[in-house]
């Protein structure tokens, strides 16, 4: 008599994830054309992705379905799953998605020249940023253990914090964001800018001079406030 | 095996040149064996600072393309055996120094001295950068004025990025030599204050030099100011930076305007 396993519990979960959906388009050869030029630019884009078909409104013979699932393979696209599909259609080769069986075709949308969501990741600096030197970071937000020196910059795509004096140049939001903020313990900056708007020494009001402060964006203003 | 310090600042004029000479004779009065290098090529001054213009026969440039031994081309102080001099080419520009060359030179030197002290062109050119590279430990030197304290802190951000000890991922000495401190300006605030520049460049302090004429006269003489006139106070702050150099606990005392006006009131009276 064997003795009983121990029960195993199994733990199910439900989750969202982001993953690259391609919608071809008709014809389809000529969107394969497409996707056979955009490989060639960039070898790796499907590299290492999850890939989702939408097929939803293209309305697709299985024979022709069951094709293009072929050619997608044919070029080392990994698919995930498919949208929009009819699920007889699929016999199985992959699982079918629940979401927009019954969606309308959306006219103008280009799915796969959309660039990935880059990355968002932060710069920590445990030292005094001295005159000179050239900070730039262009994934996310930059924070300063220390003081910055004046004649040195810093670049950054988020917000920048610096715990201790600014008395340099700071450009947050550099690549586009207007919600990125600066904030410093002691403010005598040369320069501040979020997303092209900036301000100079010069029109800094001067109780704002020496003072704990953080500057953000009210339309095409820039605001700098004294933090307390 | 030899400390190679550099003294350097990026601006020019704040006494690196001074501040060399001073240190290296104050070094070998104790009885260490200290080289000075110019490294000023074209722009030598170091030689008349430490009186030996007359003597120099081969220098740094020489050396360094091979047409002189270092042993032909040391100049050994007339006043302290010690110390030596190994002076720049006048005649020559700072391309004429092989990165090659400044390493074999350094490497040559170490084994036979306790200090080997490089007196940097102003700028943060070849020449600069030539002076720091090889460096265990920097004497930044600086007035208490804006523009010398913001070149101090660019020369601070080179030395932590540039010389082959940051680049090994090690972390090289800084050491800030404030030079030309008048109390009486500071205290009336038309210089900055040890506090403001010690805050701006946050590295510890090596030693305040006061303002004066001793300096300038010790300078004329050719004699650096710590043999010259050993007694004035530029000499003994000088004579303290070389003592926490060598790593002894000398407390740093911020010459104050009181004890100048009372110096001053002696001094009238003296004479």
């Amino acid at each position: 008599m064997s003795t009983p396993r121990p029960s195993t519990s199994f733990k199910f979960r439900g989750g969202s994830f982001h993953a690259l959906v391609v919608k071809p388009e008709l014809p389809i050869d000529a969107w394969f054309a497409d996707i056979d030029a955009l490989l060639g630019r960039s070898p790796g884009f499907f590299a290492g992705k999850s890939v989702v078909v939408d097929v939803s409104g293209l309305a697709l013979t299985k024979q022709a379905f069951l094709g293009l699932l072929d050619e997608l393979s044919k070029r080392d696209i990994r698919i995930l799953g498919v949208e929009g599909a009819n699920p007889s259609d699929l016999d199985g080769r992959v699982p079918s998605l629940a979401r927009g069986q019954a969606q309308r075709p959306e006219p103008v949308e280009a799915p796969v020249t959309q660039p990935p969501v880059p990355p968002v990741s932060s710069m920590l600096i445990d030292a005094p940023v001295r005159s000179g030197q050239l900070i730039v970071h262009p994934d996310g937000d930059v924070t300063v253990v220390g003081s910055v020196a004046s004649g040195a910059e810093i670049v950054a795509a988020g917000s920048i914090h610096i715990y201790g004096t600014l008395r340099g140049r700071v450009l947050a939001g550099a690549y586009g964001n207007q919600r990125a903020r600066i904030f410093c313990r002691r403010l005598d900056a040369e320069l501040m800018a979020i997303d092209g708007r900036y301000i100079v020494a010069d029109e800094i009001e001067p109780h704002l001079r020496k003072a704990p402060v953080q500057a953000w964006l009210d339309g095409d203003e820039l605001k700098i406030i004294t933090m307390t | 095996m030899a400390q190679v310090v550099v003294v350097t600042s990026g601006k020019g004029g704040v006494g690196k040149t001074t501040s060399t000479a001073a240190l290296g004779a104050a070094l070998a009065r104790e009885g260490e064996r200290v080289a000075v290098i110019d490294f000023d090529v074209g722009l030598r001054n170091l030689d008349l600072v430490m009186g030996a213009e007359r003597r120099v026969v081969f220098d740094l440039i020489h050396v360094v393309q091979g047409s002189a031994r270092l042993s032909q081309a040391l100049i050994r102080d007339k006043r302290i055996d010690t110390l030596f001099l190994l002076a720049a080419s006048q005649t020559r520009d700072k391309e004429s120094l092989s990165d090659d060359g400044v390493e074999r030179v350094i490497r040559d030197l170490r084994p036979s001295f306790d200090w080997i002290i490089c007196d940097s062109p102003a700028g943060i050119e070849r020449g600069a950068a030539l002076a720091m590279r090889h460096a265990d430990l920097a004497v930044v030197v600086a007035n208490p004025e804006v523009s010398s304290v913001r070149d101090s802190d660019r020369i601070i951000g080179l030395l932590d990025s540039t010389t082959d000890k940051a680049k090994r991922g090690e972390a090289i000495e800084k050491h800030l030599l404030l030079t030309r401190y008048d109390p009486a300006r500071a205290g009336r605030g038309e210089m900055l204050g040890v506090d403001d520049v010690l805050e701006i460049l946050c590295i510890p302090l090596l030693g305040i030099i006061p303002e004066s004429k001793d300096v300038l006269h010790a300078s004329n003489m050719g004699s650096p100011v710590t043999l010259n006139n050993p007694g004035s106070g530029a000499a003994r702050a000088y004579e303290d930076a070389a003592r926490r150099l060598r790593g002894q606990q000398v407390p740093v005392v911020v010459p104050s305007e009181k004890s100048t006006l009372f110096g001053k009131l002696l001094g009238r009276r003296a004479a």
